[in-house]
């Protein structure tokens, strides 16, 4: 666990109408702010936007939090922006968490606000229940072995290996057959230019 | 050709198969066997004195069978390395009493029977599976004659006859009598666009239009009073360029009949050939005497797909070819991590397309081979020691072979092997992995407050990242409305949902849990979801053991495009909920609390291994097979039946 315990803030995204439109953000605000070790729940427009990002850069600064969790869209779609900026605050990037509310609720739940908005705070407090047990991360560093294997010596074969060892990498070709070539050795002419293949 | 054969930073290793992959991205270690040539490749000069002694005649592949060549020999006359070759199966032998007789006359003393096949291993980074596809065999397809009736050939024939190079120096000549044919026909979608598995394969194999157009024009050139016939059941010109070919085609007095021939007959006297078809756009039967007819043969997987893909952990789709990690944004990258796709290996496609990916697929190669460093997404297992009994249930399961475990030793992951599946963490008896960022602790508190505010209301819903998570937002992005009653938990895959989860979703006051993944073949992890096929099988054991219904727990499969199919799963899971009462809800919670469950070792007592439900990629029938790990590696999706009819070769 990150030093201390869990300050969590809650970003809530409007996204414009996207999720306005069918949930009560500011009660998902509201609610957000209510779960345990959540310091601070903030509304805004549009989370992502730089004005967006800027706020959850200073509002991490100024509540000293230690796991954010953010209520937008998929995280399919944002994570890496999302962690990309928290990491801009200072906190590692696996402190944060997303709570889909718009892909998995505001926009499946066009007509009934009231059910539409319950939703999005449980799917706030599942997202917030996560981020407590969040742990920083380090990316692990491998090395590269600066060579590349490519099998089968067909014209795409013999393209990738050309164009690697161009770049300056060391190639090996493997192939099957006696002979590179593979079927277009085979051709007379090939279409469309009508030339000759070999 | 020359161009690779003569760069300084190229090896060429021909006659050669890549035989063992180990090590991972960035770090792979390759192990090659370089089968003996007999022949010194440096030395050799392919000055072709040897062929003239040799006593041996065999058919030449390269022509395609329609000449023949030495069991010396060289492949093609343009062949790189330009070097001779011996069929060692053919040769007699170097004994003079057997034979011998190439050795006497090469100059260059280049001919070793002595040599042996030699292992080379290789470290690289990266690694481009290029190899390319196979064709159809058309004789299957009774109707047309092909083998039975020699002027039948096939469009790749048809290539080496009218060749320069080929076996008549390029005088497109009958078969039977040597003589240019006056009439003509070819025959499209041979083996493709059928729903008939003995028929070929349901996709377009998309070079074979565009080929005929230009075989026919080929043939204009040389016979500018050819009388062609083209029976087709579309035309496909969509490339750049192709449409022009085709009015030229059209223009220059092809025929071209919309309809594929029903039977073809043999003139035993001419030996021309009697094709009949119902013409679709007359509507009307036909009849055409042709003297020759070129069957535009499909492109299929390569026979030796599956070891290509066991060795390299891919993964294939539906139709036989290797997957790209995702269709649309990463259609070079496999599904294995520092592995990329070129050419006919991911689908058919023509040369222009073939190098198209392959300058992509180096390019990606590239980013990586570049740097000297790469980071992993941190969301890898890690074995805690202390629990860890050796049992080694996690090697046996992990789809990446990603965790080193040998009798009485410690399992040990292997990072940057690991996808991060979970499927190890779930499969643990012990508990004894932990997922980095998607650890059990965080998936209980994700159950508990689930089901904190109305439990009773709630679908505790598991969904992997890639495929049912990804379908849930598909269904968002269409707007398609569902009941608001499932609370999804995200894991990276379905094989991450370890049995104690369901255990305790239900302990904890869940009327229903929905485990869902990907499509039983489209796994994102190979074939992890297998495990989760097998768990959910166990559980629904157990929780019948308990007299829980077992329908409350489902499981569902929904591929990322499917936003209505998760829409319509929603639907029917709430459909279920409904129907369980708070009453029945308690009675689950205290017999499962009684008989303290969750415990991961208790449910391997229920159930040890048990048969996965398999179901064929072809016709769909479904079966049961007992589960090994050894299986689910070397899974062929095919039922039996479809296998025997299957006109794909296993090597
Ligand atoms: C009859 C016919 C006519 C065609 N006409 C045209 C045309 O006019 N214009 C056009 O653009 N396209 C045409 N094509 C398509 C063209 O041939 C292909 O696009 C092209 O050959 C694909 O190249 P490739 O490298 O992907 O595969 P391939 O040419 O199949 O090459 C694959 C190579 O890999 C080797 N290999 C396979 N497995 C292994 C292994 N396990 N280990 C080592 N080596 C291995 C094989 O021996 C082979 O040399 C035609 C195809 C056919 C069949
Ligand atoms: S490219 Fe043309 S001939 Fe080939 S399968 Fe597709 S439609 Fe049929
Ligand atoms: S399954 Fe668990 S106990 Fe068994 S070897 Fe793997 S880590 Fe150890
Ligand atoms: S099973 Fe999955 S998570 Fe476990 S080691 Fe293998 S790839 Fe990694």
């Amino acid at each position: 666990m990150a030093k201390g315990n869990p300050r969590i803030g809650v970003f809530v995204c409007d996204c414009g109408l996207n999720i306005a439109g069918s949930v009560d953000t500011e009660a998902v605000k509201d609610y957000a702010a209510t779960l345990p070790d959540v310091v601070v729940a903030v509304r805004n427009k549009y989370t992502c936007s730089d004005p967006g990002q800027a706020e959850i850069r200073r509002v991490i600064g100024e509540h000293n939090l230690n796991r954010v969790v953010i209520a937008s869209c998929s995280p399919r779609l944002h994570e890496p922006t999302f962690r990309a900026c928290v990491q801009q605050a200072g906190l590692n990037p696996y402190l944060m968490t997303m709570a889909n509310i718009r892909e998995h609720c505001s926009w499946v739940t066009l007509h009934d606000r009231e059910a539409a908005t319950r939703k999005a705070q449980d799917i706030v407090r599942v997202a917030v229940a996560q981020a407590r047990w969040l742990h920083p991360q380090d990316e692990e560093q491998l090395p590269v072995t600066d060579a590349a294997l490519v099998i089968g010596g067909g014209v795409a074969g013999i393209q990738a290996a050309l164009d690697l060892a161009d770049a300056g990498h060391q190639v090996y070709l493997v192939e099957k057959q006696p002979s590179i070539g593979g079927i277009m050795a085979m051709l007379d002419k090939t279409y469309p230019t009508m030339d000759c293949s070999i | 050709m020359m161009d690779a054969g003569r760069h300084p930073r190229i090896k060429l290793l021909t006659y050669s198969e890549v035989e063992d992959v180990s090590g991972y991205v960035g770090n792979f270690r390759v192990r090659v066997r370089k089968k003996a040539r007999y022949v010194d490749e440096n030395e050799c000069t392919a000055c072709g004195e040897c062929v003239k002694v040799c006593p041996i005649v065999r058919p030449d592949e390269f022509q395609q069978g329609l000449s023949t060549r030495r069991a010396i020999y060289i492949p093609f006359p343009q062949a790189v390395p330009s070097a001779y070759v011996v069929d060692i199966e053919a040769c007699l032998g170097d004994n003079p009493i057997a034979c011998g007789k190439c050795i006497e006359v090469c100059d260059k003393k280049c001919i070793d029977f002595d040599m042996r096949d030699e292992i080379v291993e290789l470290n690289v980074g990266a690694i481009i599976v290029a190899t390319g596809m196979d064709l159809y065999d058309p004789t299957a397809l009774d109707e047309y004659g092909y083998t039975r009736f020699e002027n039948v050939i096939t469009s790749l024939e048809f290539e080496r006859l009218i060749s320069a190079g080929g076996p008549t120096g390029g005088h497109f000549i009958r078969l039977t009598d040597g003589q240019p044919p006056r009439r003509i026909g070819f025959v499209q979608c041979v083996g493709s666009r059928t729903n008939n598995p003995v028929r070929g394969n349901p996709y377009c194999s998309n070079i074979c239009c565009m080929n005929t157009i230009k075989d026919s024009l080929q043939l204009k050139d040389h016979y500018p009073d050819i009388d062609i016939t083209v029976f087709y059941m579309d035309i496909r010109a969509f490339g750049k360029g192709f449409e022009d070919l085709f009015m030229r085609s059209k223009a220059a007095g092809v025929r071209y009949v919309r309809g594929l021939p029903g039977e073809v007959v043999e003139d035993p006297q001419t030996r021309n050939l009697r094709v009949f078809v119902e013409n679709t756009t007359a509507g009307r039967i036909e009849e055409y005497e042709l003297d020759m007819l070129v069957l535009s043969i499909g492109a299929i997987p390569r026979g030796d797909s599956e070891l290509v893909k066991q060795l390299l952990t891919l993964s294939r789709t539906p139709d036989g070819f290797f997957m790209e990690a995702h269709p649309k944004l990463k259609p070079v990258d496999a599904t294995t991590k520092g592995v990329f796709l070129a050419g006919c290996a991911e689908s058919p496609k023509d040369v222009k397309d073939s190098v198209t990916q392959a300058s992509a697929a180096a390019a990606r190669a590239e980013v990586l081979l570049s740097k000297s460093k790469i980071q992993v997404e941190a969301t890898t297992a890690v074995v805690d020691a202390a629990k860890c009994r050796q049992c080694g249930r996690c090697a046996e399961v992990c789809p990446f072979s990603a965790i080193r475990w040998e009798k009485k030793q410690v399992a040990q992951v292997i990072t940057a092997a690991c996808a991060g599946c979970g499927t190890c963490a779930a499969e643990c008896p012990f508990d004894a992995i932990e997922m980095r960022h998607f650890s059990d602790q965080a998936i209980y508190a994700q159950i508990d407050a689930a089901l904190e505010r109305d439990p009773l209301s709630t679908i505790v819903t598991f969904a992997c990242n890639w495929c049912s998570y990804a379908g849930a937002d598909t269904a968002g992005t269409g707007r398609m409305e569902y009941p608001p009653n499932a609370r999804i938990i995200r894991t990276m895959c379905s094989g991450r949902v370890d049995a104690d989860f369901v255990w305790y979703a239900f302990q904890k006051g869940a009327p229903v849990v929905l485990v869902s993944g990907c499509h039983y073949a489209d796994c994102h992890y190979i074939n992890a979801n297998r495990n989760t096929v097998r768990r959910v099988d166990a559980l629904w054991e157990g929780l019948e053991k308990y007299g829980v219904r077992p329908e409350r727990l489902q499981l569902e499969w929904c591929s990322a495009a499917k936003g209505q199919r998760w829409a319509k799963i929603m639907r029917e899971v709430e459909e279920l909920r409904v129907h369980v009462t708070a009453e029945e809800v308690e009675r689950t919670t205290e017999v499962l609390r009684e008989a303290k469950v969750p415990l991961s070792s208790q449910v391997w007592k229920l159930k040890a291994p048990t048969p996965a439900l398999l179901h064929c990629l072809r016709c769909g029938y479904e079966w049961r097979e007992d589960y090994s790990a050894e299986k689910a590696r070397s899974e062929e999706r095919m039922c039996a039946a479809c296998r025997s009819n299957s006109v794909r070769v296993f090597i």
